[in-house]
């Protein structure tokens, strides 16, 4: 483990990883997994589930995550900045030159029909990752009404998402509270 | 000048904080914020995602940087970039700042039961906002004129070609699930360009 690395042997794995992933996030876990556990051997695959286990339980991005996790690991404060910095400069690069170009694009005809179809391409793609969200939660009838509200609410009224969001977060620390109350009166009542 | 950049730096991070599950669910907090806030049409961001999805990195990384670079892009290439470096800081700051403190610090606090019963409501909310933003793209492909905030269901200007994509796309990515993010975008755009390039009426 920990073969020999630099902060500039750091950057340059991640920059690599930043642009070779399409996507992002979990598409991007396999190429990081070759890269940092198999090839530099600088993490092991309990890491690997340990930065998906994190990520499941904390905000952001999946793929800033891994970098500053994996960079920290290995050379502290400055290996979390340098990976960070690497995973992110490719998009940072293309994006900027695009971005450049795209608008005198948009006017030609033949392009905005692209884009035409484009829209219901990522309309597909939204509801995809919803469908796949949905097959990492247990549903039972809290859920479902948890699901079913916030969807109403975010379609049809003017209430920011952050605040459905923090609704979602409270509701679930008290039907969590409520179950374990229930299961502890079991406990109680029935002693076996 | 200083104070949009500002702005744009602390709506990104507000998104990057609050953004559960990977980048299709910074969606209806992009939509929220930036088109609720008159930065961006609704139209440009289905393009940025179209785009993101399309281009290597993360798509949270290029959407914040496509938003960023789309705000000064009249006053020239040094604004446009100074744009997307506030949009881009914001979005990863939440990120680099939690992970940080949870491999310095270690990860005791993910594994309290606070932690773990707030997921249980905030993953459903997150899946019902996430397919709110996609129920209100199909309705608008085909039937551009309604407006669910505002409770008008005007059904005219029916959009036929806008359907008949919708419904091969869908049905394609039915058949083949394994079909990748980039091949569902080119698939669309050279069908768009068919559809309403070649097809008269």
């Amino acid at each position: 483990m920990k073969k020999q690395h630099n902060l500039f042997n750091l950057f340059t794995t991640f920059l690599k990883i930043g642009a070779l992933t399409f996507g992002g996030g979990y598409a991007m876990m396999p190429i990081m997994r070759k890269e940092v556990v198999e090839k530099k051997e600088w993490v092991d695959d309990d890491d690997i589930l340990k930065i998906l286990i994190i990520s499941e339980s904390t905000p952001g991005v999946l793929a800033v995550n891994s970098a500053t996790f994996i960079g920290y690991k290995i050379a502290g404060f400055k290996g979390s900045l340098v990976a960070t910095l690497g995973v992110i400069i490719p998009s940072f690069i293309t994006i900027s030159l695009i971005s450049l170009f795209i608008i005198q694009f948009q006017q030609l005809t033949w392009v905005a029909y692209a884009f035409k179809g484009i829209q219901a391409g990522v309309a597909i793609l939204i509801l995809k990752a919803a469908m796949k969200l949905s097959k990492k939660i247990h549903f039972n009838l809290f859920a479902i009404a948890i699901l079913v509200f916030s969807m109403l609410f975010a379609l049809f009224m003017n209430v920011s998402v952050i605040y459905l969001l923090l609704i979602g977060a409270v509701l679930g620390i008290v039907y969590g509270f409520l179950i374990h109350v229930k299961e502890a009166k079991t406990d109680v009542s029935n002693p076996s | 000048m200083f104070l949009t950049l500002l702005n744009l730096f602390w709506m990104f991070f507000k998104i990057g904080l609050f953004t559960f599950g990977g980048g299709y669910a910074m969606i209806p907090l992009i939509k929220d914020e930036l088109v609720g806030g008159g930065y961006i049409t609704a139209d440009a961001l289905i393009n940025f995602i179209g785009i993101s999805e399309s281009t290597p990195g993360p798509v949270a990384v290029n959407m914040a940087t496509f938003i960023g670079m789309s705000q000064f892009q009249d006053m020239g290439i040094g604004y446009a970039l100074l744009g997307a470096f506030a949009t881009t800081l914001g979005v990863v700051l939440p990120s680099f700042i939690i992970i940080l403190l949870i491999a310095s610090l270690g990860s005791k606090f993910l594994e309290s039961k606070i932690v773990n019963h707030a997921f249980l409501g905030l993953k459903p909310a997150v899946i019902g906002l996430i397919i709110s933003v996609s129920v209100g793209l199909i309705v608008h492909a085909a039937l551009p004129n309604i407006d669910f905030k505002s409770l008008n269901f005007d059904f005219s200007g029916f959009n036929f070609k806008g359907l008949v994509i919708l419904v091969i796309v869908g049905g394609v990515t039915i058949f083949y699930k394994k079909m990748s993010p980039v091949k569902i975008i080119l698939f669309s755009a050279i069908l768009g360009m068919l559809i309403y390039g070649l097809i008269p009426w």
